[in-house]
């Protein structure tokens, strides 16, 4: 309930705050129950693969802190969180190299999402010394010579004067908490963008080309995509969106800024 | 295709217009995490993770003692690695450069260590009850520093026909007079390092409490095998010379050997930093004095591209000229 006025929420923060947020991201577009009919392949998988491996690796980081860093090494429950520690950063790395090279050739960038790519290639590059500060905080011989290698490109560009990777406590600080909270920020906002903007459509096939050309030389630029009409008469006979769900929008019902997609 | 042509096409790419089908995001992600689950859970199952005890200067010193010494006598007299470093651990030394840059420099000395006080002196000096070391350290001490390099050289030199012997101790055979206090020095110091004394003293700070492992960890580096190359001297293999780095070597971890990216034993490693690894094996990189640099700049150029691909020419055009896209959309654009 708003115990705020018309007038007086044009000065309310909050107000103005829930306002842009709902307008940017109404609830059906943050959490979707409909998708593009033309996601239909493996490739989409990567995407919540990647996410999934984060949660897991969060958890059995999760589990590891609690615990202490000398645990791991003197039990056997201990090892065996470690384990799932290495492996599901292993499955994370995979799975979000393949998402970026799958993105990349579809070019997931085109239709005002660059901002979309740059979280999630920024996110790639932080993820890389998150790890590198796990690696350096296990306390045993891969830690002691991973650091004493590694430190020497963090001195040479000045770097290693405020990041030290012969100083396990400072390494354990970054690698529990100051990385993985800006991991886990770029990867909140990465998904926010995608459920914003939505999965990047299609390329228009070259063939339909020329007729987009004579649209926009009739004066028609705001003309919807060839391959957009060839679907619509499919969108229209679809039957399988259920009540409730994201219709098709019509050229004259076209939302202001897209429709609900999937994580992707 | 014309630009403003593509910028007409990019428009169309910014909203779906076709059509939709159910979707449960809940559901797929809550599939997502089970399956991801499953899959760590077996791999952890059958392949564990690997824990390899760490170097300690105790093991090291009882496992090559005559390397210890050499390396001990290299901090000694300020030819060890870390003794000729520079930033940030001391200023004897040139950082790296590009372009005449030298950010090392930037910040000056942050983690100061002095070789010869920190790993020799110091400890030594906390060892009262060895008979004659105090007398031994304060002459060393109050000698000139030509009188010091006279004295280590001779004793370096000798090393490499120093024996150990079955009780740990080391034989160095020669004119004992011309190592002067050093080998007193030295023979008190491995048996302070083998009692595992030389651990804890390298660890303790001023306060109860630390983390910092930078002064041990710089000198277990040090023991590169060089020391003794470095002095005029080579030790003969009877000394184990460099045995931190015959470990990383038999785990295939050196620089040559895609190190930074591996992990001991045959678990996968940082298997993503393959491309830094690369610059490291081929040239200039590999032959380079300034390879840690330029190998980071070339690190930091590409990072930057990579960000920014969807602004570079050319490279935002090849998804559409290798049509990869027709295999993941086969299915759209057969319906379409």
């Amino acid at each position: 309930m708003s115990a705020t006025t018309d007038r007086s929420a044009r000065k309310n923060w909050t107000v103005e705050l829930r306002k842009r947020a709902v307008a940017a991201l109404p609830p059906e577009k943050l959490l979707p129950d409909g998708q593009p009919a033309y996601l239909s392949s493996w490739i989409y998988v990567f995407g919540v693969l990647s996410l999934a491996s984060l949660v897991v690796l969060i958890g059995s980081g999760s589990i590891l802190a609690l615990k202490g860093p000398t645990w791991w090494h003197v039990t056997g429950i201990g090892h065996f969180f470690n384990s799932m520690h290495l492996w599901s950063v292993e499955l994370f790395f995979f799975f979000m190299v393949i998402h970026l090279w799958g993105k990349y050739w579809m070019a997931a960038w085109r239709g005002g999402r660059k901002r979309t790519w740059i979280t999630g290639a920024v996110t790639f590059l932080v993820a890389i010394p998150c790890a590198l500060t796990g690696y350096v905080s296990q306390q045993n011989f891969d830690s002691q010579w991973i650091s004493t290698q590694a430190k020497d490109a963090m001195n040479a560009t000045g770097i290693g004067a405020f990041f030290n990777l012969l100083d396990f406590g400072q390494m354990y600080s970054y690698h529990i908490y100051l990385l993985p909270v800006a991991v886990v920020a770029l990867v909140v906002g990465h998904v926010l963008l995608v459920r914003k903007h939505g999965i990047v459509p299609p390329f228009i096939l070259d063939e339909h080309q020329p007729i987009l050309a004579a649209a926009a030389t009739d004066g028609a630029a705001a003309a919807p995509p060839a391959e957009a009409e060839a679907e619509r008469p499919a969108a229209a006979e679809a039957t399988d969106v259920p009540d409730g769900q994201p219709q098709p929008a019509t050229e004259a019902e076209t939302p202001p800024t897209g429709e609900p997609e999937p994580t992707g | 295709m014309s630009r403003a042509e593509r910028k007409r096409e990019d428009e169309q790419y910014r909203t779906w217009k076709g059509p939709y089908r159910p979707y449960d995001l809940i559901r797929e992600a809550s599939i997502a995490v089970g399956v991801v689950l499953a899959i760590v859970v077996v791999l952890t199952i059958l392949f564990s993770s690997p824990d390899d005890a760490p170097t300690t200067i105790q093991s090291w010193s009882k496992a090559a003692p005559v390397d210890f010494v050499s390396v001990a006598n290299a901090e000694l007299d300020g030819s060890s690695a870390t003794a000729g470093y520079g930033p940030p651990y001391n200023t004897n030394g040139q950082p790296q450069q590009i372009l005449g840059i030298k950010p090392a420099n930037w910040f000056g000395v942050t983690y100061p260590i002095d070789t010869a006080q920190d790993y020799v002196i110091l400890p030594l000096m906390t060892m009262t009850s060895v008979p004659g070391l105090q007398n031994a350290v304060k002459t060393y001490t109050s000698a000139s520093s030509s009188q010091q390099g006279k004295w280590t050289t001779a004793y370096d030199s000798a090393l490499a026909k120093a024996k150990a012997n079955s009780d740990g101790t080391v034989t160095v055979p020669g004119n004992t007079a011309s190592f002067g206090p050093v080998a007193t020095m030295m023979s008190a110091l491995l048996a302070d390092a083998q009692s595992g004394g030389l651990d804890g003293n390298l660890l303790t700070t001023k306060q109860f409490y630390q983390t910092d492992y930078t002064k041990i960890l710089m000198f277990l580096q040090d023991d590169n095998g060089d020391n003794a190359a470095a002095n005029g001297g080579n030790l003969p293999d009877s000394a184990n010379p460099g045995y931190f780095f015959n470990r990383a070597q038999s785990e295939n971890l050196l620089g040559d050997q895609w190190g930074m990216m591996n992990e001991t034993g045959s678990w996968p490693g940082q298997v993503w930093l393959w491309l830094y690894t690369f610059w490291y094996q081929i040239k200039p990189f590999s032959t380079s004095a300034n390879a840690d640099i330029l190998v980071m700049a070339v690190m930091g150029v590409l990072s930057l591209a990579f960000v920014l691909i969807p602004f570079i020419p050319v490279i935002n055009r090849i998804p559409r000229w290798i049509p990869i896209y027709k295999l993941i959309w086969r299915e759209h654009y057969r319906q379409a």
